[in-house]
C-alpha cells in the first residue's frame, strides 16, 4: 500500500510540475521576447510605444477571449472576422440614417450574439462539425455585408462623443480600447474561472458524453460559447469602427488566424478541456509584441508574417513536449 | 507447441496489473484460466499474444525464449488470440472478412476470390461451419461472427488458440457447436487457453485448470481433481458466503414504475418495479438490450413509448439533466468513456452533477464544494492524497468509487448501476457491494445490470432476466440459480 501512496505522491508532483510549466510557460515566453527586442531598440519599452501596443493588441485579445471558450469546448470559430464586418456595418448603417449611436452600438453586440448564436445553432441542433459550420457562415456573414455595403466602406458615420470615445478616447492616459479589453477579460474570467458556466465549458471540452451523462445540457452551453464569441467580435469590431470613423465591407479579413494563434499561444489545447484565459490575454500580447517589435526593428511586412509563423510552430512543438 | 509463461509482472502507470503469473500448456490441451474481473487474465494474454510489453517474467515457447514484437508476428508464428470484441468488417462478406490483410492474388495482383472462396469452403467444411460465403458479415448473429473469428485464426494455422469468453454471447445450440469445434482442434494437436466465468463450460470442456486472483496466478490444477467449490474460493480468496456481504435494508413501497417501454429493434414492452431499498439485478447476455433500456430511462437514449414513474409521479425524462434533477443517478457500464473526465481532478468530477447547488450569487463556493467531495470520498473511502489528482491516476476500483460518488452526491433515490465491478480489484468490489447495502439501508432503490452472474445471485434481492429486448422472467431471490438464468437468458423454458 506504501508503494502505491508513493506512485500517488509522485504523479502529484509530476502533475503540478507540469500544470506551473504550462501556466508559466507562454508568460516566461512573452517576457523573453520583450527583453529580446528592447535590447534591440530600446525604444520598445517607451510608454508611448508600450500604450500604442496594448491599443494594437486589443481588438485581437477582444477577439481571442471568446475563441478561448470555442476552443475549450473543442470547436472553432472561423466566421468571426465575418461578424465583426457585418455587425460594424449594420451599426454604422444604423448611425448614418439616424439612429442613436449608443443604441446602434448594443444593437450591434446583439446583432453578433445572434449570429454566433446562429453558429452554434448549427453545430448543435444541425449537428455540424465547427469548422465546416463557421466556414460556410465565415462567407454567408461576409457575403451579407458585401450585399449590405454595397461594397463600398460607410463613412459620416458622425461625431457624436460616445462613439468617438470608444475607440479614439483615453481614460486616466490610458487608451479606451485597453480600458474594455481589460473589462470584457475580468468579467469573462469570472465566467470561466469562477462560475459553474465555465466548469461546464470544461467539462464539455474534457470528455463531452461524460458531461451530458452527469446532466449538462450541452446544447444550450455550445450555443452560449459561440454566441459570445460573436459578442466579442462586434465588440472589437466597434473599436475598429470608430478608430476608421468607418465601417470597411472588408473589415477582419483573416482575424480569426491571429485570434486561434493568440489562443495557442496561451497554452489552450485545440482539443478542448485545457486552457486558461489569462493564457490567451498573454498570447495576444506575444502575437502584439512581435507585430509591433518588428515593426520597430524595420523587418518587412513580408518576412514578418514568416517569423509569427515559426513562432507559432516552435509555441506548439514547446507546449507538446511537456 | 508448448508455452510457459514465468513469474510474468506488469503495471500501467501506479496501478500493477500482474504481480507474478506462471502458467504452462501444451498442444491438444483445454486449459481454463479462471479469475475475477480484474485478476488480469486478458492483460497476461495480450503480452503473451505481444500486444502488450511486461516488466519482468519469461516466456518460452517450445523451449525457447520468445518475445513476440505484436499480435501479428505471434499469430504469424502460430498464437492467435479471438477477442471478446470482434474485429469484423461488417459490410464486406465472410470471404473477405476471412482473407482481410491475407488476400491471395493472382501474378497481376488482382485478388483470386475462387481460390480464397475455395480455401474458405476447406476451413468451414473442416469446423463443421455452415455459412454462406458471401453474405455480409452484419447480417450474421454474434455466434455466427464468432465462428469466422476462429476460422480466421485456424487459416495461419494456429498452434494456440486464446479465447475470451467465447460464450458470452452466443446461444445454447451455438454453444454446442463452438464446443464440438473446440474438440475438434484439440484432436488436431492446437493447445486452447480458455477464459471463462461459466463454470459449467469449464468443467465440460477443460483438461486443466489455472487460477488467477489480483494479478497473481493461484495454481494450476486438473480440471478432473478439483471442484466448483474449490475453484470460486481460489478465486474469491474465501467463502463466496461472506464474500457478498449480507443484506439487512428493509424492503419498502415501489418507488420506481415502467410501463410498456419500447424502442423499436432494440427492446418492447419492458414493465417492471422496484422498491425501497431493493436491489434489482438486471441478467441477460450481451446484446440482450439491457443497457439500452437504462440509458433510454435515464435520458441518453430517446424512448419510442412507454411511461416512467417515481415515487407514484409520472416523469417526463428527456435527457440526463431531467432524470438527475429527478433523483435518478445512472453509473455507465463504461467508466473511462462516459463516468469520468481522466484529465480532471476527483473534485471536479465528483461534483460535475452537483455543481449547480454550489452556486453563491453565480459564483461556485468552492469552500463549500471541498468539503462536499472530500466528505464523499471519506465516505466511500477513495485512496488518493488529495482531491485535487486527476482520476487517471487511479486504480480501477477507486476510478469506479469516484463516478459512485458523484451519483450519491445528488441525493439519488433510485441509482442504476450498469456493471459497476467491472475492470475492478477483489478488494474494491466488496467495499463497493458494502456501500450499495448502505445506500439501500437508506432506503435507495438500486437497478444492477451485471454480466457476473455470481455477482448477481449474491447480490440481488430479485433478478429480472431480458432476452433479445423483452423480459424473459423474474426470479426472486430464492429462486434464482445460475442455470435458471441462463436458461432465461437464452431463450429457454
Amino acid at each position: 500500500m506504501s508503494t502505491d501512496t508513493n506512485k500517488l505522491k509522485l504523479a502529484e508532483e509530476k502533475n503540478s510540475r507540469k500544470e506551473l510549466i504550462g501556466k508559466l510557460g507562454p508568460l516566461l515566453a512573452l517576457i523573453v521576447l520583450v527583453i529580446f527586442v528592447t535590447i534591440l531598440n530600446p525604444g520598445f519599452v517607451a510608454p508611448t510605444n508600450l500604450l500604442n501596443l496594448l491599443r494594437q493588441v486589443s481588438t485581437n485579445a477582444l477577439i481571442a477571449f471568446g475563441m478561448t471558450f470555442v476552443i475549450l469546448t473543442g470547436g472553432i470559430d472561423l466566421s468571426v472576422g465575418s461578424t465583426l464586418a457585418l455587425s460594424s456595418a449594420l451599426m454604422a448603417g444604423g448611425i448614418v440614417s439616424g439612429l442613436d449611436p449608443l443604441l446602434a452600438m448594443i444593437l450591434a453586440v446583439i446583432a453578433g450574439a445572434l449570429l454566433g448564436g446562429f453558429n452554434g445553432l448549427l453545430i448543435t441542433k444541425g449537428k455540424m462539425a465547427p469548422f465546416i459550420a463557421t466556414l460556410a457562415t465565415m462567407t454567408i456573414f461576409r457575403g451579407a455585408t458585401l450585399v449590405f455595403t454595397n461594397g463600398n466602406p460607410i463613412t459620416g458615420i458622425g461625431d457624436s462623443f460616445i462613439f468617438k470615445f470608444i475607440g479614439r478616447g483615453y481614460l486616466f492616459g490610458i487608451p479606451f480600447p485597453v480600458i474594455l479589453m481589460l473589462i470584457c477579460f475580468a468579467v469573462l474570467y469570472i465566467l470561466l474561472h469562477k462560475m459553474t458556466f465555465g466548469r461546464k465549458v470544461f467539462a464539455i471540452g474534457g470528455n463531452e458524453k461524460a458531461a451530458f451523462i452527469a446532466g449538462i445540457k450541452s446544447d444550450r452551453i455550445k450555443i452560449a460559447i459561440y454566441a459570445i464569441s460573436g459578442m466579442m467580435a462586434s465588440v472589437a469590431g466597434i473599436i475598429i469602427t470608430s478608430r476608421l470613423n468607418s465601417a470597411q465591407p472588408t473589415a477582419g479579413q483573416s482575424y480569426e488566424m491571429d485570434a486561434i494563434a493568440s489562443v495557442v499561444l496561451g497554452g489552450t489545447s485545440l482539443s478542448g478541456g485545457r486552457g486558461r484565459l489569462v493564457g490567451t490575454l498573454i498570447g495576444a500580447l506575444i502575437m502584439g509584441t512581435l507585430n509591433n517589435g518588428l515593426n520597430l526593428l524595420g523587418v518587412s511586412s513580408f518576412y514578418q508574417q514568416i517569423v509569427k509563423g515559426i513562432v507559432i510552430i516552435i509555441a506548439v512543438l514547446l507546449d507538446r513536449k511537456k | 507447441m508448448e508455452v510457459t509463461m514465468k513469474g510474468i509482472t506488469k503495471s500501467f502507470g501506479t496501478n500493477s496489473v500482474l504481480k507474478g503469473v506462471d502458467i504452462q500448456l501444451s498442444g491438444g490441451e483445454i486449459h481454463a484460466l479462471m479469475g475475477e474481473n480484474g485478476a488480469g487474465k486478458s492483460t497476461l494474454m495480450n503480452i503473451l499474444t505481444g500486444m502488450h510489453t511486461f516488466d519482468a517474467g519469461e516466456i518460452y515457447i517450445d523451449g525457447k525464449e520468445t518475445v513476440y514484437e505484436n499480435p501479428k508476428e505471434a499469430e504469424l508464428n502460430g498464437v492467435s488470440f479471438i477477442h471478446q470484441e470482434m474485429n469484423t468488417w461488417p459490410q464486406m462478406t465472410v470471404v473477405e472478412n476471412l482473407f482481410i490483410g491475407k488476400e491471395v492474388k493472382n501474378k497481376f495482383g488482382w485478388l483470386n476470390k475462387k481460390e480464397m472462396e475455395k480455401r474458405a469452403k476447406a476451413i468451414f467444411d473442416d469446423l463443421g461451419i455452415t455459412i454462406d460465403l458471401n453474405l455480409e458479415v452484419q447480417l450474421l448473429s454474434v455466434g455466427q461472427q464468432q465462428m469466422i473469428e476462429i476460422a480466421k485464426a485456424l487459416m495461419t494455422n494456429a498452434k494456440v488458440l486464446i479465447m475470451d469468453e467465447p460464450t458470452a454471447a452466443l446461444t445454447e445450440r451455438e454453444i454446442e457447436v463452438l464446443f464440438k469445434i473446440i474438440f475438434n482442434l484439440k484432436k488436431k494437436d492446437v493447445a486452447i487457453i480458455y477464459i471463462s466465468h461459466r463454470m459449467e463450460e469449464i468443467f465440460k470442456i477443460s483438461d486443466s485448470i489455472t487460477v488467477m486472483r489480483d494479478g497473481v496466478s493461484i495454481d494450476t490444477t486438473k480440471t478432473s481433481e478439483t471442484t466448483v467449490d474449490e475453484v470460486v474460493r481460489k478465486m474469491v480468496g474465501r467463502d463466496l458466503d461472506d464474500y457478498y456481504p449480507e443484506k439487512k435494508s428493509e424492503i419498502g413501497e415501489i418507488i420506481f414504475e415502467t410501463r410498456n417501454l419500447s424502442k423499436k429493434g432494440v427492446f418492447e414492452h419492458i414493465s417492471f418495479n422496484v422498491r425501497q431499498g431493493e436491489i434489482v439485478g438486471f441478467s441477460g447476455l450481451m446484446g440482450s438490450g439491457r443497457t439500452e433500456m437504462m440509458r433510454a430511462i435515464f435520458g441518453i437514449d430517446e424512448l419510442d413509448q412507454g411511461e416512467v414513474y417515481l415515487e407514484n409521479k409520472r416523469l417526463k425524462i428527456k435527457t440526463p439533466s431531467d432524470a438527475i434533477h429527478e433523483g435518478i443517478g445512472f453509473l455507465t457500464e463504461n467508466r473511462k468513456d462516459e463516468g469520468l473526465i481522466l484529465d480532471y481532478s476527483i473534485k471536479e468530477n465528483i461534483s460535475l452533477p452537483s455543481i449547480d447547488g454550489f452556486k453563491k450569487r453565480g459564483i461556485i463556493d468552492e469552500v463549500a464544494e471541498k468539503d462536499f467531495v472530500e466528505l464523499l470520498m471519506k465516505r466511500l473511502n477513495v485512496k488518493a492524497q488529495s482531491s485535487e489528482l486527476a482520476v487517471s491516476n487511479l486504480s480501477g476500483g477507486n476510478q469506479q468509487k469516484v463516478v459512485l460518488a458523484k451519483w450519491i452526491g445528488i441525493g439519488s433515490k433510485l441509482l442504476i448501476l450498469d456493471e459497476p465491478t467491472r475492470g475492478v480489484d477483489v478488494g474494491a468490489k466488496r467495499e463497493i457491494y458494502q456501500l450499495m447495502n448502505e445506500l439501500t439501508d437508506r432506503g435507495v432503490a438500486i437497478i444492477m445490470v451485471s454480466s457476473d452472474l455470481p455477482e448477481v445471485l449474491g447480490v440481488s434481492d430479485r433478478v429480472i432476466v431480458v432476452h433479445e429486448g423483452t423480459i424473459a422472467g423474474e426470479l426472486s431471490k430464492a429462486e434464482a440459480t445460475e442455470e435458471k438464468i441462463m436458461s432465461l437468458a437464452t431463450g429457454g423454458y
